[in-house]
């Protein structure tokens, strides 16, 4: 289990999986102090419609074309948002129902009139994506990580989930101090000087390219439950900002290699044959530690 | 063909799944309301999210026990004990932690769904050879739907859309002012319950017609284009019930010609259409109402602003201001005023010292209060009045 078939099968997945996790508790810790927990939600769904389009224009499944067809998507919905949240003065979460819903019924609709039927797009593999897959063919054995040749032959989303977490760990431990500041106090933030509208905008920016990268290995599920799970349990472990982020990524990366490992070989244990769906199961384990720290979290009460 | 399913000519079957997605949407429609009137329009995401590991557990426990585990019945009542533990789960996060509704709602959401996925795939496993069909609470699948199973959706809508309007007036208050409902005898928690009840009802009912979500679409896309018609709670009801009915009425209809299209997705576009009409058409709060309105606003503000700059003697600029002028008669090409652009000018004049003279005569300060700069003053005060007024300004007028 822990030679070369671990090294082609299992380990690509596994890195990719934690990528995705850490890259999408990240931001999740700020939104969720915000009070924007939800915008995962709706990226996730809103960006469907986006990718089928750019499946049907470039023909092939192209990673850049539906990534631009996605982030397309996504702007588009956050223009409809605030316009109908504007223009009609409804409150946030209705204007976020309506547009998200529709977004996605419009992707459904696009994905069942398009001929998909040679490529593996369709619904259930927006929904939860396909980490099993994403298998390293030309591995054979740890050495394998040393042999350019064998290296170029990577799945194409590994290096790209890699090159996202950079980002937004870098913009995480760049933008530290406003960030911190705006997540508690907007208004104070914003007398200091900070500009916390191109703050703010950024956040999602950035939480929208983790959840567009992320979706298409992994599926929409994994990216909302990363979002929110991790740093809603983490917050409930800890009073610091700073204890709280370093949890969260924790907690995110365990979460993805024990919910990896249980989906692959958790079955094998109790005397099944077949494994289940891992991205399932990793947003499954994410929601038994948020209840874990939900019922024993050291922090859980509000401070009165 | 689309007219043979709009006039519920596609036989029995079809007729019933038709009926049922309209009293579905009409009861969508209507609880959705209460929820958007609370601001909880995404409770109801959780809610049908959550129905998802019901019915893949209802299943397996159906195969073990030897019975068929597709029957609708059974799977139904899993969705609703797992719809119920999610529910009860987003609300132990929102008030027993420090964690918002919202985060609570996206962690039910995205975990229930999770584990649903799961327990999919061990479906799959399972039930080797034999389709179990479950895809199909994803996005609703109305077509080939057994006898059984129309007439239990159609029924169990009705049954829902009885119980709302039964219930319309406790909701209501409750949805409103909280303190005067208990006050005045209803139990807020027992409202609150009923609500979410209602609810999860709508959500299970929808399940096989709409899909599991894109439920959601159907508890806030109503109210939400409702709101824009009228700002009484009654009718808001009443028209978010209907934009709900016939998105569902025509959503069904449709999808029953194009058997290869989900449902779901259908019915909510058909509801975005009715919302993306009132958005833009409602007479009151739409938008090219509000268009209107403000154009109409900004023709008033520059006349006045130029007829007093007329009054006064000063030269006009600003071309929006002489345009108007001009196409009203009041100066000329050249920006000199004709008769009676000076007539109107003094007019105006006269009612600008009128009104400084209101708003410093303390007897008349609830008149005060209406002065916006734009209000006419005959409107305001009476004949009579004014000619008080008049009567108090003329010998300064004659110092000055």
């Amino acid at each position: 289990m822990m030679g070369m078939e671990f090294v082609s099968l299992s380990l690509v997945p596994m890195l990719i999986g934690i990528c995705v996790a850490i890259a999408c508790a990240l931001p999740g810790n700020f939104l969720i102090l915000r009070g924007q927990a939800l915008i995962g939600d709706a990226i996730s769904h809103v960006v469907l419609p986006g990718i089928v389009v750019g499946f049907l224009v470039a023909g092939t499944v192209s990673s850049t074309v539906m990534m631009l067809g996605a982030a397309a998507a996504a702007v588009l919905s956050m223009v409809a948002i605030e316009t109908i949240r504007r223009l009609g003065r409804i409150e946030a979460g209705a204007a976020m129902g309506v547009v998200f819903t529709t977004m996605f019924a419009l992707g459904v609709l696009l994905l069942e009139q398009a001929d998909t039927s040679g490529v593996h797009l369709d619904v259930e593999h927006a929904l939860y994506g396909n980490l099993e897959g994403l298998i390293w063919l030309d591995a054979i054995g740890w050495d394998s990580l040393l042999d350019p040749v064998a290296l170029a032959g990577l799945p194409a989303e590994l290096p790209r989930m890699v090159l996202v977490l950079l980002v937004i760990v870098a913009f995480t431990v760049i933008l530290w101090r406003p960030l911190a500041m705006m997540s508690f106090d907007e208004g104070h933030a914003r007398t200091l000087g900070l500009r916390t509208t191109a703050l703010s905008a950024a956040l999602v920016i950035l939480s929208a390219v983790a959840a567009v990268a992320a979706f298409d290995a992994v599926g929409s599920i994994i990216v909302i439950a990363m979002f929110i799970c991790p740093p809603a349990a983490a917050r409930l472990m800890t009073n610091r900002l700073g204890s709280q982020v370093l949890v969260s990524v924790v907690i995110a990366a365990l979460t993805a290699v024990v919910g990896y490992v249980l989906a692959g070989y958790g079955p094998l244990w109790i005397g099944q044959t077949a494994s289940v769906s891992a991205a399932g199961m990793i947003a499954t384990v994410s929601g038994v530690a948020l209840a874990l720290a939900a019922i024993w979290g050291p922090h859980r009460r509000r401070v009165r | 063909m689309l007219s043979d399913a709009l006039l519920l000519q596609l036989g029995y079957n079809a007729t019933l799944v038709t009926l049922g997605a309209m009293m579905l949407g009409l009861s969508a429609g209507v609880a959705g309301t209460f929820l958007f009137l609370r601001k909880r329009a995404l409770v109801s995401d959780a809610i049908s999210h959550a129905t998802l590991p019901g019915i893949a557990l209802a299943f397996l426990v159906m195969v073990a026990l030897g019975g068929d585990g597709r029957s609708l019945p059974g799977l139904l009542v899993g969705a609703v004990g797992s719809a119920g533990l999610g529910l009860a789960a987003v609300s132990f996060l929102s008030n027993r932690t420090r964690l918002g509704e919202d985060t609570a709602i996206g962690s039910v959401l995205s975990v229930f769904f999770g584990f649903g996925i799961v327990l999919l795939t061990v479906v799959q496993s399972v039930g080797q050879g034999q389709q179990a069909g479950l895809e199909g609470f994803l996005l609703g699948s109305t077509a080939g739907m057994l006898r059984g199973d129309a007439t239990l959706i159609a029924l169990s809508a009705g049954l829902t859309f009885a119980v709302i309007l039964l219930m319309r007036r406790p909701l209501t208050l409750a949805a409103f002012d909280p303190g005067f409902a208990e006050v005045a005898g209803h139990n807020p928690r027992r409202s609150e319950a009923i609500l979410m009840a209602v609810v999860l009802a709508v959500t299970v009912v929808g399940l096989k017609i709409v899909g599991l979500i894109l439920i959601v679409a159907l508890l806030i896309i109503p109210p939400v284009a409702a709101r824009f018609w009228s700002e009484q709670s009654d009718r808001v009801l009443l028209i978010a019930g209907l934009i709900g009915g016939v998105s569902g009425y025509v959503g069904a209809a449709i999808s029953a010609i194009a058997p290869d299209l989900p449902t779901g997705p259908i019915i909510v576009l058909s509801c975005f259409g009715l919302f993306a009409l009132s958005f833009l058409l409602a007479p009151q709060r739409g938008v090219l109402a509000m268009a209107l309105r403000h154009i109409r606003f900004r023709r008033e503000v520059h006349l006045q602003q130029g007829l007093l700059a007329i009054a006064q003697g000063q030269p006009i600029y600003e071309s929006l201001t002489r345009r108007l002028l001009i196409r009203e008669g009041l100066i000329r090409a050249d920006g000199v005023a004709t008769p009676e652009g000076r007539a109107e000018a003094s007019r105006r004049l006269r009612d600008v010292a009128r009104w400084r003279e209101i708003r410093n005569d303390p007897a008349l300060e609830r008149e005060a209060a209406l002065y916006d700069g734009l209000t006419n003053i005959e409107t305001v005060l009476t004949p009579d009045q004014l000619d008080a007024l008049d009567a108090r300004l003329s010998p300064q007028a004659e110092i000055g």
